[in-house]
Protein backbone atom coordinates (compact mmCIF):
# COMPACT_ATOMS: atom_id res chain seq x y z
CA UNK A 1 0.00 0.00 0.00
CA UNK A 2 1.29 3.45 -0.92
CA UNK A 3 1.31 5.90 2.03
CA UNK A 4 3.03 8.91 0.52
CA UNK A 5 3.45 10.19 -3.01
CA UNK A 6 5.34 13.10 -4.53
CA UNK A 7 4.29 13.65 -8.14
CA UNK A 8 6.46 15.69 -10.46
CA UNK A 9 7.57 17.90 -7.58
CA UNK A 10 9.57 20.99 -8.55
CA UNK A 11 10.71 24.16 -6.88
CA UNK A 12 12.63 27.02 -8.42
CA UNK A 13 14.59 29.61 -6.48
CA UNK A 14 15.22 32.34 -9.02
CA UNK A 15 16.86 30.58 -11.93
CA UNK A 16 17.87 27.52 -9.98
CA UNK A 17 15.77 24.39 -10.09
CA UNK A 18 16.53 23.11 -6.60
CA UNK A 19 14.13 20.22 -7.07
CA UNK A 20 13.36 19.24 -10.62
CA UNK A 21 10.36 17.03 -11.45
CA UNK A 22 10.96 14.55 -8.65
CA UNK A 23 8.47 11.71 -8.45
CA UNK A 24 8.58 9.02 -5.81
CA UNK A 25 6.30 7.01 -3.59
CA UNK A 26 6.76 5.56 -0.15
CA UNK A 27 5.04 2.35 0.90
CA UNK A 28 3.30 1.85 4.18
CA UNK A 29 5.76 0.60 6.79
CA UNK A 30 9.03 1.07 4.93
CA UNK A 31 12.11 3.15 5.63
CA UNK A 32 12.85 5.29 2.61
CA UNK A 33 16.21 7.08 2.45
CA UNK A 34 17.10 10.07 0.33
CA UNK A 35 20.81 10.42 -0.40
CA UNK A 36 22.93 12.66 -2.55
CA UNK A 37 25.89 15.02 -2.47
CA UNK A 38 25.65 18.40 -0.73
CA UNK A 39 23.26 20.71 -2.52
CA UNK A 40 21.48 17.88 -4.29
CA UNK A 41 18.09 19.05 -2.99
CA UNK A 42 17.51 16.49 -0.22
CA UNK A 43 16.62 18.91 2.54
CA UNK A 44 14.71 21.04 0.04
CA UNK A 45 12.46 18.03 -0.65
CA UNK A 46 11.92 17.70 3.11
CA UNK A 47 11.05 21.35 3.36
CA UNK A 48 8.60 20.94 0.50
CA UNK A 49 6.94 17.95 2.17
CA UNK A 50 6.73 19.75 5.50
CA UNK A 51 5.40 22.82 3.68
CA UNK A 52 8.07 25.32 4.69
CA UNK A 53 8.49 25.99 0.97
CA UNK A 54 5.75 26.16 -1.62
CA UNK A 55 6.42 23.94 -4.57
CA UNK A 56 6.50 25.59 -7.99
CA UNK A 57 4.63 22.63 -9.41
CA UNK A 58 3.74 19.08 -8.55
CA UNK A 59 1.60 17.31 -6.01
CA UNK A 60 1.99 15.88 -2.51
CA UNK A 61 -0.30 13.09 -1.37
CA UNK A 62 -0.64 11.30 1.95
CA UNK A 63 -2.93 8.37 1.33
CA UNK A 64 -5.67 10.05 -0.69
CA UNK A 65 -5.20 13.46 0.88
CA UNK A 66 -3.66 16.12 -1.32
CA UNK A 67 -1.65 18.39 0.98
CA UNK A 68 0.20 20.43 -1.63
CA UNK A 69 -1.41 23.62 -0.30
CA UNK A 70 -1.83 22.73 3.39
CA UNK A 71 -0.25 25.26 5.80
CA UNK A 72 2.76 24.01 7.78
CA UNK A 73 0.96 23.98 11.12
CA UNK A 74 -1.65 21.53 9.84
CA UNK A 75 0.98 18.96 8.85
CA UNK A 76 1.02 17.42 12.33
CA UNK A 77 -2.75 17.04 12.06
CA UNK A 78 -2.36 14.99 8.90
CA UNK A 79 -0.08 12.61 10.79
CA UNK A 80 3.32 13.81 9.61
CA UNK A 81 6.05 14.56 12.13
CA UNK A 82 9.59 15.70 11.42
CA UNK A 83 12.95 16.27 13.02
CA UNK A 84 15.57 18.79 11.97
CA UNK A 85 19.19 18.52 10.98
CA UNK A 86 20.19 21.07 13.64
CA UNK A 87 17.66 20.07 16.31
CA UNK A 88 14.73 22.40 16.95
CA UNK A 89 13.58 21.84 20.53
CA UNK A 90 12.09 24.18 23.10
CA UNK A 91 15.30 25.01 24.99
CA UNK A 92 13.81 26.49 28.17
CA UNK A 93 11.48 23.59 28.81
CA UNK A 94 12.14 20.17 30.25
CA UNK A 95 12.33 16.99 28.22
CA UNK A 96 8.92 15.96 29.53
CA UNK A 97 7.39 19.31 28.56
CA UNK A 98 8.90 19.07 25.09
CA UNK A 99 7.31 15.68 24.56
CA UNK A 100 3.99 16.84 25.97
CA UNK A 101 3.87 19.68 23.43
CA UNK A 102 3.98 16.92 20.86
CA UNK A 103 0.50 16.01 22.16
CA UNK A 104 -0.78 19.52 21.40
CA UNK A 105 -2.62 18.43 18.30
CA UNK A 106 -4.36 15.58 20.13
CA UNK A 107 -5.80 17.75 22.91
CA UNK A 108 -9.55 18.16 22.70
CA UNK A 109 -10.39 20.00 25.91
CA UNK A 110 -11.74 23.54 25.87
CA UNK A 111 -10.28 26.75 27.19
CA UNK A 112 -12.51 27.38 30.23
CA UNK A 113 -12.27 23.85 31.58
CA UNK A 114 -8.49 24.02 31.10
CA UNK A 115 -8.33 27.20 33.21
CA UNK A 116 -10.30 25.51 35.98
CA UNK A 117 -8.50 22.19 35.52
CA UNK A 118 -11.75 20.19 35.55
CA UNK A 119 -11.70 16.40 36.02
CA UNK A 120 -12.14 15.90 32.25
CA UNK A 121 -8.99 17.93 31.64
CA UNK A 122 -7.17 16.02 34.34
CA UNK A 123 -8.12 12.72 32.74
CA UNK A 124 -7.00 13.88 29.30
CA UNK A 125 -3.72 15.14 30.76
CA UNK A 126 -3.11 11.76 32.37
CA UNK A 127 -3.74 10.00 29.08
CA UNK A 128 -1.25 12.25 27.29
CA UNK A 129 1.24 11.72 30.08
CA UNK A 130 0.93 7.95 29.68
CA UNK A 131 1.55 8.20 25.95
CA UNK A 132 4.60 10.35 26.54
CA UNK A 133 5.88 7.97 29.24
CA UNK A 134 5.63 5.15 26.67
CA UNK A 135 7.85 7.15 24.34
CA UNK A 136 10.30 7.94 27.16
CA UNK A 137 10.52 4.24 28.01
CA UNK A 138 10.85 3.30 24.33
CA UNK A 139 13.86 5.58 23.89
CA UNK A 140 15.30 4.99 27.37
CA UNK A 141 15.16 8.67 28.34
CA UNK A 142 13.91 8.14 31.91
CA UNK A 143 16.83 9.72 33.69
CA UNK A 144 16.62 12.96 31.70
CA UNK A 145 12.86 13.33 32.14
CA UNK A 146 12.96 16.57 34.15
CA UNK A 147 16.16 18.07 32.74
CA UNK A 148 16.05 21.34 30.86
CA UNK A 149 16.89 20.82 27.19
CA UNK A 150 19.50 23.59 27.38
CA UNK A 151 21.43 21.42 29.87
CA UNK A 152 21.41 18.19 27.85
CA UNK A 153 24.28 17.02 25.63
CA UNK A 154 23.82 17.12 21.86
CA UNK A 155 23.45 13.38 21.42
CA UNK A 156 20.62 13.21 23.95
CA UNK A 157 18.85 16.20 22.42
CA UNK A 158 18.85 14.41 19.10
CA UNK A 159 17.00 11.50 20.72
CA UNK A 160 14.63 13.90 22.49
CA UNK A 161 13.70 15.42 19.17
CA UNK A 162 12.95 11.95 17.85
CA UNK A 163 10.84 11.34 20.97
CA UNK A 164 8.90 14.52 20.47
CA UNK A 165 8.13 13.51 16.90
CA UNK A 166 6.94 10.10 18.14
CA UNK A 167 4.69 11.76 20.74
CA UNK A 168 2.70 13.17 17.83
CA UNK A 169 1.90 9.51 16.95
CA UNK A 170 2.57 10.14 13.27
CA UNK A 171 1.82 7.90 10.31
CA UNK A 172 4.82 9.31 8.49
CA UNK A 173 8.05 10.36 10.19
CA UNK A 174 10.53 12.61 8.41
CA UNK A 175 14.07 12.39 9.78
CA UNK A 176 16.48 15.05 8.52
CA UNK A 177 19.99 13.63 8.94
CA UNK A 178 19.34 11.65 12.12
CA UNK A 179 23.05 10.87 12.52
CA UNK A 180 24.48 14.35 11.98
CA UNK A 181 26.57 15.46 14.94
CA UNK A 182 26.48 12.01 16.55
CA UNK A 183 29.51 9.83 17.26
CA UNK A 184 29.81 6.28 15.92
CA UNK A 185 28.20 4.72 18.97
CA UNK A 186 25.30 7.15 19.04
CA UNK A 187 24.76 6.66 15.32
CA UNK A 188 24.47 2.92 15.87
CA UNK A 189 21.90 3.55 18.61
CA UNK A 190 19.96 5.80 16.27
CA UNK A 191 19.96 2.99 13.70
CA UNK A 192 18.43 0.55 16.18
CA UNK A 193 15.73 3.03 17.13
CA UNK A 194 14.80 3.65 13.50
CA UNK A 195 14.50 -0.13 13.02
CA UNK A 196 12.33 -0.37 16.15
CA UNK A 197 10.18 2.55 15.03
CA UNK A 198 9.48 0.67 11.83
CA UNK A 199 9.00 -2.80 13.34
CA UNK A 200 7.42 -2.12 16.73
CA UNK A 201 5.51 1.08 16.07
CA UNK A 202 4.76 0.47 12.40
CA UNK A 203 5.62 4.04 11.47
CA UNK A 204 6.72 4.79 7.93
CA UNK A 205 9.99 6.73 7.77
CA UNK A 206 11.52 8.99 5.15
CA UNK A 207 15.03 10.06 6.02
CA UNK A 208 17.72 12.23 4.54
CA UNK A 209 21.08 10.76 5.49
CA UNK A 210 24.77 11.03 4.65
CA UNK A 211 26.06 8.11 6.67
CA UNK A 212 25.93 5.21 4.20
CA UNK A 213 26.41 2.60 6.94
CA UNK A 214 23.22 3.83 8.61
CA UNK A 215 21.39 3.95 5.27
CA UNK A 216 22.42 0.35 4.56
CA UNK A 217 21.44 -0.77 8.04
CA UNK A 218 17.90 0.60 8.14
CA UNK A 219 16.51 1.51 4.76
CA UNK A 220 14.36 -0.64 2.51
CA UNK A 221 14.66 1.62 -0.46
CA UNK A 222 16.90 4.51 -1.40
CA UNK A 223 16.54 7.43 -3.76
CA UNK A 224 19.70 9.20 -4.91
CA UNK A 225 19.51 12.81 -6.04
CA UNK A 226 21.85 15.20 -7.75
CA UNK A 227 21.19 18.75 -8.92
CA UNK A 228 17.56 18.32 -7.91
CA UNK A 229 16.98 15.33 -10.18
CA UNK A 230 16.50 11.67 -9.35
CA UNK A 231 19.61 9.66 -10.30
CA UNK A 232 18.55 6.24 -9.11
CA UNK A 233 15.99 4.46 -6.95
CA UNK A 234 15.97 0.95 -5.50
CA UNK A 235 17.52 -1.12 -2.72
CA UNK A 236 20.58 0.37 -0.99
CA UNK A 237 22.87 -2.00 -2.92
CA UNK A 238 21.32 -1.24 -6.31
CA UNK A 239 21.54 2.50 -5.78
CA UNK A 240 25.09 2.50 -4.48
CA UNK A 241 26.40 0.51 -7.38
CA UNK A 242 24.48 2.58 -9.93
CA UNK A 243 27.08 4.19 -12.20
CA UNK A 244 25.40 7.63 -12.14
CA UNK A 245 25.48 7.63 -8.33
CA UNK A 246 29.12 6.63 -8.20
CA UNK A 247 29.90 9.39 -10.67
CA UNK A 248 28.00 11.99 -8.67
CA UNK A 249 29.79 11.11 -5.45
CA UNK A 250 33.29 10.58 -6.76
CA UNK A 251 33.21 12.81 -9.79
CA UNK A 252 34.49 10.17 -12.17
CA UNK A 253 33.84 6.83 -13.81
CA UNK A 254 34.95 4.66 -10.93
CA UNK A 255 33.84 1.05 -10.85
CA UNK A 256 32.90 -0.93 -7.80
CA UNK A 257 33.18 1.90 -5.29
CA UNK A 258 30.22 0.71 -3.24
CA UNK B 1 3.81 56.39 64.33
CA UNK B 2 2.72 59.23 62.11
CA UNK B 3 5.90 58.82 60.13
CA UNK B 4 5.43 55.08 59.75
CA UNK B 5 1.89 55.61 58.45
CA UNK B 6 3.17 58.22 56.04
CA UNK B 7 5.81 55.84 54.72
CA UNK B 8 3.29 53.05 54.31
CA UNK B 9 1.02 55.36 52.41
CA UNK B 10 3.87 56.33 50.10
CA UNK B 11 4.59 52.67 49.51
CA UNK B 12 0.96 51.91 48.65
CA UNK B 13 0.66 54.90 46.33
CA UNK B 14 3.97 54.03 44.75
CA UNK B 15 2.98 50.42 44.31
CA UNK B 16 -0.27 51.53 42.69
CA UNK B 17 1.35 53.71 40.04
CA UNK B 18 4.08 51.09 39.80
CA UNK B 19 1.47 48.46 38.93
CA UNK B 20 0.38 50.64 36.01
CA UNK B 21 3.98 50.81 34.76
CA UNK B 22 4.22 47.09 35.34
CA UNK B 23 1.11 46.38 33.27
CA UNK B 24 2.41 48.41 30.34
CA UNK B 25 5.81 46.74 30.76
CA UNK B 26 4.07 43.38 30.70
CA UNK B 27 2.70 44.28 27.29
CA UNK B 28 6.21 45.11 26.06
CA UNK B 29 7.58 41.87 27.45
CA UNK B 30 4.85 39.56 26.11
CA UNK B 31 5.38 40.81 22.59
CA UNK B 32 9.15 40.89 22.88
CA UNK B 33 9.39 37.36 24.24
CA UNK B 34 7.29 35.97 21.45
CA UNK B 35 8.38 37.95 18.43
CA UNK B 36 11.57 39.77 19.47
CA UNK B 37 9.88 43.01 18.52
CA UNK B 38 9.45 45.98 20.83
CA UNK B 39 6.14 47.73 20.47
CA UNK B 40 6.89 51.38 21.18
CA UNK B 41 3.21 52.19 20.72
CA UNK B 42 2.29 50.21 23.85
CA UNK B 43 1.69 53.37 25.91
CA UNK B 44 -0.50 54.78 23.17
CA UNK B 45 -2.51 51.58 22.99
CA UNK B 46 -3.19 52.13 26.70
CA UNK B 47 -4.36 55.66 25.86
CA UNK B 48 -6.73 54.33 23.19
CA UNK B 49 -8.03 51.75 25.66
CA UNK B 50 -8.64 54.47 28.21
CA UNK B 51 -10.58 56.55 25.68
CA UNK B 52 -12.56 53.50 24.58
CA UNK B 53 -13.60 52.92 28.20
CA UNK B 54 -14.37 56.65 28.58
CA UNK B 55 -16.63 56.60 25.52
CA UNK B 56 -18.49 53.49 26.62
CA UNK B 57 -18.92 54.52 30.26
CA UNK B 58 -19.32 58.32 30.09
CA UNK B 59 -21.02 58.65 26.69
CA UNK B 60 -23.03 55.46 26.33
CA UNK B 61 -23.67 55.28 30.08
CA UNK B 62 -22.74 51.63 30.35
CA UNK B 63 -22.07 50.39 33.88
CA UNK B 64 -18.37 50.58 34.86
CA UNK B 65 -17.76 46.83 34.76
CA UNK B 66 -19.57 46.21 31.48
CA UNK B 67 -17.97 49.21 29.81
CA UNK B 68 -14.56 48.26 31.15
CA UNK B 69 -14.71 44.67 29.91
CA UNK B 70 -16.09 45.76 26.56
CA UNK B 71 -13.27 48.31 26.21
CA UNK B 72 -10.71 45.61 26.96
CA UNK B 73 -12.23 43.35 24.32
CA UNK B 74 -12.27 46.16 21.75
CA UNK B 75 -8.66 47.13 22.47
CA UNK B 76 -7.58 43.49 22.30
CA UNK B 77 -9.26 43.22 18.89
CA UNK B 78 -7.35 46.32 17.84
CA UNK B 79 -4.11 44.66 18.99
CA UNK B 80 -4.92 41.54 17.00
CA UNK B 81 -5.68 43.56 13.88
CA UNK B 82 -2.54 45.64 14.36
CA UNK B 83 -0.41 42.51 14.15
CA UNK B 84 -2.39 40.65 11.53
CA UNK B 85 -2.69 43.61 9.15
CA UNK B 86 0.39 45.76 9.74
CA UNK B 87 3.17 44.41 11.95
CA UNK B 88 3.29 41.01 10.26
CA UNK B 89 4.37 42.72 7.04
CA UNK B 90 7.71 43.84 8.47
CA UNK B 91 8.74 40.37 9.69
CA UNK B 92 12.16 39.69 8.24
CA UNK B 93 12.99 43.40 7.94
CA UNK B 94 15.69 44.91 10.18
CA UNK B 95 14.75 45.65 13.80
CA UNK B 96 14.96 49.32 12.94
CA UNK B 97 11.91 48.99 10.68
CA UNK B 98 9.84 47.66 13.57
CA UNK B 99 11.01 50.47 15.85
CA UNK B 100 10.10 53.13 13.30
CA UNK B 101 6.81 51.45 12.46
CA UNK B 102 5.62 51.22 16.06
CA UNK B 103 6.86 54.74 16.90
CA UNK B 104 4.98 55.97 13.84
CA UNK B 105 1.84 54.09 14.83
CA UNK B 106 2.10 55.80 18.23
CA UNK B 107 2.04 59.22 16.53
CA UNK B 108 -0.93 58.17 14.42
CA UNK B 109 -2.81 56.94 17.49
CA UNK B 110 -2.17 60.18 19.36
CA UNK B 111 -3.23 62.33 16.42
CA UNK B 112 -6.27 60.14 15.79
CA UNK B 113 -7.29 60.27 19.43
CA UNK B 114 -6.83 64.05 19.42
CA UNK B 115 -9.17 64.37 16.45
CA UNK B 116 -11.74 61.95 17.85
CA UNK B 117 -11.76 62.91 21.53
CA UNK B 118 -10.02 66.29 21.65
CA UNK B 119 -6.94 67.34 23.58
CA UNK B 120 -8.58 67.95 26.96
CA UNK B 121 -8.21 65.58 29.86
CA UNK B 122 -11.30 63.50 30.49
CA UNK B 123 -12.34 61.08 33.19
CA UNK B 124 -15.23 58.84 34.12
CA UNK B 125 -16.88 57.87 37.34
CA UNK B 126 -15.56 54.60 38.78
CA UNK B 127 -16.73 52.73 41.88
CA UNK B 128 -13.37 53.60 43.44
CA UNK B 129 -13.20 57.33 42.81
CA UNK B 130 -12.73 59.49 45.90
CA UNK B 131 -13.33 56.70 48.38
CA UNK B 132 -10.99 55.61 51.09
CA UNK B 133 -10.50 52.52 53.21
CA UNK B 134 -9.39 52.82 56.80
CA UNK B 135 -7.19 49.94 57.93
CA UNK B 136 -6.33 50.53 61.58
CA UNK B 137 -5.74 54.24 61.15
CA UNK B 138 -4.02 53.84 57.81
CA UNK B 139 -6.11 55.71 55.24
CA UNK B 140 -5.76 54.36 51.73
CA UNK B 141 -7.45 55.54 48.55
CA UNK B 142 -9.70 52.86 47.09
CA UNK B 143 -8.40 53.82 43.67
CA UNK B 144 -4.85 52.82 44.64
CA UNK B 145 -6.04 49.61 46.25
CA UNK B 146 -8.12 48.76 43.18
CA UNK B 147 -5.08 49.14 40.93
CA UNK B 148 -2.99 46.81 43.08
CA UNK B 149 -5.80 44.28 43.42
CA UNK B 150 -6.53 44.44 39.69
CA UNK B 151 -2.87 43.84 38.84
CA UNK B 152 -2.54 40.92 41.24
CA UNK B 153 -5.72 39.39 39.87
CA UNK B 154 -4.54 39.82 36.29
CA UNK B 155 -1.18 38.22 37.09
CA UNK B 156 -3.01 35.26 38.60
CA UNK B 157 -5.21 34.86 35.54
CA UNK B 158 -2.22 35.17 33.20
CA UNK B 159 -0.34 32.59 35.23
CA UNK B 160 -3.21 30.11 34.93
CA UNK B 161 -3.58 30.94 31.27
CA UNK B 162 0.07 30.35 30.38
CA UNK B 163 0.59 27.29 32.52
CA UNK B 164 -2.68 25.43 32.00
CA UNK B 165 -4.40 26.26 28.76
CA UNK B 166 -3.48 24.82 25.42
CA UNK B 167 -3.33 28.27 23.83
CA UNK B 168 -1.12 29.53 26.64
CA UNK B 169 1.30 26.63 26.30
CA UNK B 170 1.25 27.07 22.53
CA UNK B 171 2.25 30.72 23.08
CA UNK B 172 5.20 29.67 25.23
CA UNK B 173 6.21 27.08 22.65
CA UNK B 174 5.96 29.52 19.75
CA UNK B 175 8.10 32.05 21.60
CA UNK B 176 10.80 29.48 22.33
CA UNK B 177 11.04 27.97 18.87
CA UNK B 178 8.78 29.03 16.00
CA UNK B 179 9.89 26.39 13.55
CA UNK B 180 9.37 23.54 15.99
CA UNK B 181 6.03 25.01 17.06
CA UNK B 182 4.72 24.77 13.49
CA UNK B 183 5.34 21.03 13.46
CA UNK B 184 3.60 20.56 16.79
CA UNK B 185 0.47 21.79 15.03
CA UNK B 186 0.59 25.33 16.39
CA UNK B 187 -0.61 28.10 14.05
CA UNK B 188 2.28 30.39 14.94
CA UNK B 189 1.05 33.50 13.11
CA UNK B 190 -2.37 33.42 14.73
CA UNK B 191 -0.72 32.80 18.09
CA UNK B 192 1.46 35.89 17.64
CA UNK B 193 -1.58 37.99 16.77
CA UNK B 194 -3.28 36.66 19.91
CA UNK B 195 -0.26 37.74 21.95
CA UNK B 196 -0.63 41.25 20.51
CA UNK B 197 -4.30 41.06 21.47
CA UNK B 198 -3.47 40.09 25.05
CA UNK B 199 -0.90 42.82 25.47
CA UNK B 200 -3.32 45.40 24.05
CA UNK B 201 -6.01 44.13 26.42
CA UNK B 202 -3.61 44.41 29.37
CA UNK B 203 -2.71 47.97 28.29
CA UNK B 204 -6.41 48.85 28.19
CA UNK B 205 -6.86 47.45 31.70
CA UNK B 206 -3.96 49.67 32.80
CA UNK B 207 -5.69 52.69 31.28
CA UNK B 208 -8.98 51.87 33.02
CA UNK B 209 -7.35 51.27 36.40
CA UNK B 210 -5.33 54.45 36.05
CA UNK B 211 -8.29 56.70 35.25
CA UNK B 212 -9.37 57.42 38.87
CA UNK B 213 -5.94 58.75 39.87
CA UNK B 214 -4.91 60.44 36.66
CA UNK B 215 -7.13 61.71 33.89
CA UNK B 216 -7.22 60.24 30.42
CA UNK B 217 -5.59 62.41 27.80
CA UNK B 218 -3.89 62.08 24.46
CA UNK B 219 -0.41 62.17 25.95
CA UNK B 220 -0.87 59.62 28.72
CA UNK B 221 1.04 57.17 26.53
CA UNK B 222 4.27 58.86 27.60
CA UNK B 223 4.05 56.67 30.71
CA UNK B 224 5.36 54.07 28.32
CA UNK B 225 8.87 55.47 28.84
CA UNK B 226 8.74 54.68 32.56
CA UNK B 227 7.22 51.33 31.76
CA UNK B 228 10.10 50.64 29.42
CA UNK B 229 12.49 51.30 32.30
CA UNK B 230 10.42 48.92 34.43
CA UNK B 231 10.64 46.21 31.79
CA UNK B 232 14.42 46.54 31.50
CA UNK B 233 14.81 46.48 35.30
CA UNK B 234 12.73 43.32 35.39
CA UNK B 235 14.93 41.62 32.81
CA UNK B 236 12.93 42.27 29.61
CA UNK B 237 11.77 38.74 29.16
CA UNK B 238 10.25 37.95 32.49
CA UNK B 239 6.57 38.53 33.21
CA UNK B 240 6.81 38.73 37.03
CA UNK B 241 10.00 40.75 36.53
CA UNK B 242 8.17 43.43 34.58
CA UNK B 243 5.52 43.90 37.29
CA UNK B 244 8.12 43.94 40.07
CA UNK B 245 10.26 46.33 38.03
CA UNK B 246 7.21 48.57 37.68
CA UNK B 247 6.51 48.52 41.42
CA UNK B 248 10.15 49.39 42.17
CA UNK B 249 10.01 52.36 39.79
CA UNK B 250 6.67 53.48 41.28
CA UNK B 251 7.83 53.34 44.90
CA UNK B 252 11.17 55.03 44.21
CA UNK B 253 9.27 57.78 42.43
CA UNK B 254 7.00 58.38 45.42
CA UNK B 255 9.91 58.60 47.83
CA UNK B 256 11.87 60.84 45.47
CA UNK B 257 8.90 63.18 45.37
CA UNK B 258 8.60 63.18 49.16
CA UNK B 259 12.23 63.43 50.22
CA UNK B 260 14.18 64.91 47.34
CA UNK B 261 14.04 68.37 45.75
CA UNK B 262 11.49 69.06 43.05
CA UNK B 263 12.31 67.53 39.69
CA UNK B 264 13.89 64.37 41.01
CA UNK B 265 10.60 62.51 40.93
CA UNK B 266 10.40 62.81 37.15
CA UNK B 267 13.89 61.46 36.49
CA UNK B 268 13.98 58.88 39.27
CA UNK B 269 12.83 56.04 36.99
CA UNK B 270 15.77 56.73 34.68
CA UNK B 271 18.16 56.88 37.62
CA UNK B 272 16.97 53.47 38.80
CA UNK B 273 17.32 52.18 35.26
CA UNK B 274 20.89 53.48 34.99
CA UNK B 275 21.85 52.01 38.36
CA UNK B 276 20.36 48.70 37.31
CA UNK B 277 22.33 48.70 34.08
CA UNK B 278 25.53 49.37 36.02
CA UNK B 279 24.98 46.75 38.67
CA UNK B 280 23.04 44.00 36.94
CA UNK B 281 22.64 44.69 33.23
CA UNK B 282 20.67 41.51 32.58
CA UNK B 283 17.88 42.73 34.89
CA UNK B 284 16.38 41.20 37.99
CA UNK B 285 14.86 38.10 36.45
CA UNK B 286 17.07 37.40 33.49
CA UNK B 287 16.16 34.31 31.58
CA UNK B 288 18.69 32.51 29.45
CA UNK B 289 17.80 33.64 25.99
CA UNK B 290 20.88 32.42 24.18
CA UNK B 291 20.28 31.45 20.61
CA UNK B 292 22.07 28.62 18.95
CA UNK B 293 23.83 29.62 15.77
Amino acid sequence: MILFQANDLSVRFGGIRAVDSVTFEVRQGEVFAIIGPNGAGKTTIFNLISRIYNSTSGKLLLGDTDFTQTPAWRIAGLGIARTFQNIELFPNATLLQNLLIGRHYHARTNFISEMMFLPSVRKAELRHREKVEDVIAFLGLERYRDSLIANLPYGVRKVVELGRALSIEPKLLLLDEPSSGLNVEETEGMGFWIEDIKKDLGITVIMVEHDMALVNQVSDRVMALNYGKVLAMGTPQQVQSHPEVVKAYLGGEVEGAA
Amino acid sequence: MHDAARILQLIVNGAASGCIYGLIALGFVLIYKATEMVNFAQGDVMMLGGFAAFTLIAHFHLPYWVGGILAIVITAALGYALDALIIRRVIGQPQFAVVMLTLGLGFIFRAGAGIAWGYDSVGFETPFTNKTIDIGGLILGEDSVSIIAGTVLLCGVLYLFFSRTRVGVAMQAASQNQLAAYYMGIPVRTIFSLIWAISAGVACLAGILLSPISMIDVNMGSLGIKAFAAAVIGGFGSIPGSVIGGVIVGIVEQFAGYKLPAGFQEVSSNIVLLLMLFVRPQGLFAERMGKRV
